[in-house]
């Protein structure tokens, strides 16, 4: 019964209705049960993935839903995300009027990209994108009487709305070429008759339309405005979510695209420009949010290396699945730390953290150092099999620009690491209280552990391919 | 088991102090120096039980870690690790007690000085290329809050200076180790397997670019003329102890990964590079020694002393590895000289830079103009001090001159005129150590000196454990070269 094999996704959207009624009729003061409901919720759809881990990669729906091993990994990854950003939600939503639909919106943008990680269809993949960016803008936004939200919100609609378009335009291209939709069809179609001509702006096209969802240069600039300026707990859940499922969208696409294209070439000069342009935009960031947000950007074009190399690296895949569960869950530490103190953005307002919180500060230092690619620390991990399939694949001299752009990195994360220790005088203020403190804790923890434990992480993100039909 | 508890017992150390936020500072000082002490008798253990006639790796540990990846976590020693090795933990345990201003955060200190101490000692104890690095790369992070946190003059500069720079080096290290790794067959990070494979012989130009990558890295680590600029910042601006640590322990990586990796994993490579690395270490010994002597500040001249020694090492190495066969008496020699000079130097270094803390600690002032005639005022400092620039500049009968020695007639056998040129190293290192014991003993004694308290009971003894060491290696060097040659053996030797 191929309904059973939409059980996460019908998990989710029944979930998300249920949430929107209760809201309504519940009390402002009992909404807090929505976000256990959306815990709930969430954790359900896992088990209902889980079940189904060792199947074999096939798709479903006439060949427009892929169940593949990327697929599972991916949900996973946001499904965790999501939980830990809902755990931070609660306190901080509190004192909202629409507090409850809040759940419900973050249940839908889960949705969306879940779209995007299993779509084997262009108008399945743009209905994917929309959905995961209408729900996105409704978030940002979320606190309609704070300007800076406001204009994020403004900026991020306007940045997605021509992404999007263009996107579309690229699906209309190939359809007008081959007149398919599906992957399969598209595929064979493709190979058949490569019209360069058509076939390469559409594919830019494309590539700027997922870019912006993933965070990548031309169609970045939105990254830091939401990481600044979004609700602190969505800027985690929208940084980590759209940038997983957009990676996965992308490198299923790339295996439509015939060998005659240079998409490697296409793909690879947009990894570096991504990684360079937000390295260098962090340098000099003293706005420890957007500082965020533009590493954000960086780590954008280190997972598109694995993108380039994937088909001619054995491990590509497994680089890319294991290098965004790193930047998930060091991400995600990161953000906990930050809405665990409440939100604040001014580098100066975190000197001498250290000092007065050390916990907070080790969980936001080791963020940073995984992100950079500390050994052993799961950022690491995930960037050497980055490097290695870059290597392999024979893209040496992206792996060099990479090393490079890390060690630009290091400037502006030991920027913020000597800020929390070297300096005095921290100004003490009130934190969000214990469920926040405890998801930053486990998300600074799993930093650690998984790093040691990176065979099994390996492991999972090693059995089996991409399906495209 | 006694490796990974060597590495174990300094790391739980370190937690220990970490989690306990009330720690008294009497009680950091002491659980951190009697943490330390712990690797130290484990290794003279290891030491002991280490079979000269035997095997190149001993005393082998092995876990699986990930061996998706082809990385363990494998530990061992052979001669010149083991020999390191014992030396670091002597300088760590030496440091920890040097007495030294926490500015009242003795238990933060104390951590960090524990957490490096693993992580140092990992680097030489590791037998997986993947492991190496990891811990290659920890001591970077300790390094970097010893200096940022508890330095003097610049420190964040300095220790930001430090970690860009040499984090640059790691990471070609790492790109290169991935070369390396992706061309053995099957693909593993195990260091005995990679030796045996050699997994890049005759692979033309990805060898040679494989083999740019590593110097680059270790050229770093050493460091090397002209990738130093690094080094007299990081260590004028450390405090006394850490620099210690840095220029005892953290510079041997360098050297250590060149003899343990390109040396022994790419024969052929290196033997066609070697003699640019030669003429390379040749400048660095020139140009450290005549920097050194231009230097008005006592840690910034002891600081270029140090690429200079480094680049005997190097110069060693680069002999030892300059052909695959024939003139393998010279050969080793060189190579036994240049794991020499890296004890030697480790010693003498450290116990360099632990005067200059001294001097700190009582003057609060590195210049050299500052001080004279203090030979009267303070007779154990200017003793100790006499006793450890001799041994640097080389005096017969101490370390350094043992390792010297063995360097250049090793050398001479390999590249003469290089050895020759090299040689006038010595004669400036010379000059330069005398003349700062001039301007710093002899003179007029300055009124502000006429307090000038003498070593501290603790002070002297350490320092007299490492010079006396310094003097065992120059009299009777046996002990350490037997151990020396069941590597070189293998290495050069080729049984």
């Amino acid at each position: 019964m191929p309904v059973a094999d939409l059980l996460p996704e019908l998990i989710l959207l029944v979930g998300a209705a249920v949430i929107v009624i209760l809201a309504s009729f519940l009390p402002h003061r009992l909404h807090n049960v929505c976000a256990a409901l959306a815990m709930a919720v969430l954790a359900g759809a896992g088990i209902a993935i889980m079940t189904r881990w060792g199947d074999p990669a096939q798709t479903t729906f006439s060949g427009t839903w892929a169940l593949d091993v990327a697929a599972r990994f991916a949900k996973g990854l946001i499904l965790v995300s999501a939980l830990v950003a809902v755990a931070l939600s609660p306190r901080w939503m509190a004192s909202d009027r629409r507090h409850g639909e809040y759940y419900a919106i973050v249940l839908f943008a889960v949705l969306g990209t879940f779209m995007l990680v299993s779509a084997t269809d262009t108008m399945e993949l743009i209905i994917g994108v929309l959905l995961s960016s209408v729900t996105g803008y409704a978030l940002t936004a979320y606190h309609r009487q704070w300007s800076p939200s406001q204009e994020a919100a403004m900026k991020y609609f306007l940045i997605g709305a021509l992404a999007n378009a263009l996107l579309a335009l690229g699906v209309v291209l190939l359809f007008g070429l081959t007149g398919q939709t599906g992957y399969q069809a598209l595929s064979d179609s493709l190979r058949e008759a490569p019209d360069p001509w058509v076939v390469l702006p559409a594919l830019v096209l494309l590539l700027i339309g997922l870019g912006f969802k993933l965070g990548a240069a031309p169609a970045h600039m939105w990254m830091p405005d939401v990481a600044q300026a979004a609700p602190a707990p969505v800027a985690a859940l929208m940084t980590v979510i759209t940038k997983v499922g957009a990676a996965i969208a992308l490198a299923r696409l790339t295996l439509l695209i015939p060998d005659a294209i240079p998409w490697r070439w296409l793909i690879a000069v947009m990894a570096l420009v991504t990684m360079t342009w937000g390295n260098l935009a962090a340098l000099w960031q003293t706005n420890l949010r957007r500082l965020l947000g533009w590493s954000a950007v960086s780590q954008s074009g280190y997972a598109l290396m694995a993108i380039v190399v994937l088909g001619l690296a054995t491990k590509a895949l497994a680089a890319l699945l294991v290098f965004l569960a790193g930047y998930a869950v060091a991400n995600l530490a990161a953000f906990s730390a930050v809405t665990y103190l409440r939100g604040r953005t001014d580098l100066e307002d975190y000197r001498g953290l250290a000092h007065t919180r050390p916990w907070t500060a080790a969980v936001i230092i080791v963020a940073l150092l995984s992100f950079l690619g500390l050994p052993p620390l799961v950022g690491f991990f995930g960037k050497l099999l980055l490097f290695e399939t870059t290597i392999a694949g024979g893209f040496t001299w992206l792996a060099v620009a990479a090393v490079i752009n890390t060690v630009l990195s290091l400037f502006y994360y030991l920027r913020v690491a000597s800020r929390l220790v070297f300096s005095g005088a921290y100004r003490q203020a009130a934190d969000l209280g214990w469920q926040a403190g405890t998801a930053m804790a486990v998300a600074g923890a799993a930093v650690l552990v998984l790093g040691l434990a990176v065979n099994g992480l390996i492991a999972l993100a090693s059995h089996g391919g991409l399906v495209t039909f | 088991m006694i490796l990974t508890t060597t590495l174990a017992v300094p790391l739980i150390g370190a937690l220990v102090l970490a989690l306990w936020p009330g720690c008294p500072d009497t009680f950091a000082r002491r659980w951190a120096m009697a943490v330390s002490v712990v690797p130290l008798v484990l290794l003279v253990v290891a030491w002991a039980r280490f079979d000269t006639g035997g095997a190149m790796f001993q005393l082998v540990e092995e876990a699986t870690w990930v061996p998706s990846l082809g990385m363990g976590f494998r530990l061992g020693l052979d001669g010149i690790a083991l020999a390191i090795a014992a030396m670091s933990a002597l300088i760590f345990t030496g440091a920890i007690a040097y007495p030294v201003d926490t500015r009242g955060a003795a238990r933060q200190y104390y951590a960090w000085m524990l957490f490096l101490e693993t992580a140092s000692l990992g680097v030489f104890l590791a037998l997986d290329l993947l492991l190496f690095y990891v811990f290659f790369d920890l001591t970077l992070v300790g390094m970097y809050f010893l200096i940022g946190r508890w330095g003097h003059g610049k420190p964040q500069y300095a220790a930001l200076k430090f970690f860009l720079y040499t984090l640059l080096g790691s990471l070609f290290l790492l790109l290169a180790i991935l070369g390396l790794y992706l061309s053995a067959d099957p693909l593993t990070f195990d260091m005995r397997a990679l030796i045996r494979q050699q997994p890049l012989a005759g692979a033309g130009a990805f060898a040679g670019v494989v083999m740019a990558a590593f110097l680059l890295g270790f050229a770093i680590k050493t460091p090397l003329m002209p990738f130093h600029t690094w080094l007299p910042r990081a260590h004028v601006d450390a405090p006394a102890p850490a620099s210690a640590i840095l220029a005892g322990v953290l510079l041997k990586m360098g050297t250590y990964g060149l003899i343990r990796i390109p040396y022994s994993m790419m024969r052929e490579t290196f033997a066609a590079w070697a003699l640019p690395l030669a003429v390379l270490a040749v400048v660095s010994i020139l140009y450290g020694a005549l920097v050194a002597l231009g230097q008005k500040d006592m840690k910034r001249r002891i600081a270029y002393t140090s690429v200079n020694h480094m680049g005997y090492a190097v110069l060693g190495i680069a002999a030892a590895g300059a052909m695959l066969g024939g003139s393998e008496a010279a050969r080793s020699m060189a190579m036994a000289g240049a794991t020499v000079e890296m004890v030697a130097h480790g010693l003498i270094t450290g116990a360099l830079f632990l005067i200059a803390g001294s001097f700190w600690q009582r003057g609060e002032t590195y210049e050299l103009a500052d001080y004279g005639g203090l030979s009267g005022q303070t007779p154990k400092l200017a003793g100790v001090t006499t006793l450890a620039a001799f041994a640097s500049l080389g005096l017969p009968g101490l370390a350094g001159f043992v390792a010297e020695f063995h360097i250049f007639v090793g050398t001479f056998g390999v590249y003469p005129w290089l050895a020759a040129i090299a040689l006038l190293g010595i004669l400036i290192t010379a000059a330069l150590f005398l003349r700062m014991l001039q301007s710093l003993f002899f003179g007029q004694l300055p009124e502000r000196w006429k307090t000038m308290p003498d070593l501290s009971a603790v002070e002297l003894s350490v320092l007299s454990v490492l010079l006396l060491l310094v003097v065992i290696i120059g009299v009777y060097p046996a002990e350490l070269l037997d151990v020396i040659a069941t590597s070189t053996r293998a290495m050069v030797e080729g049984n």
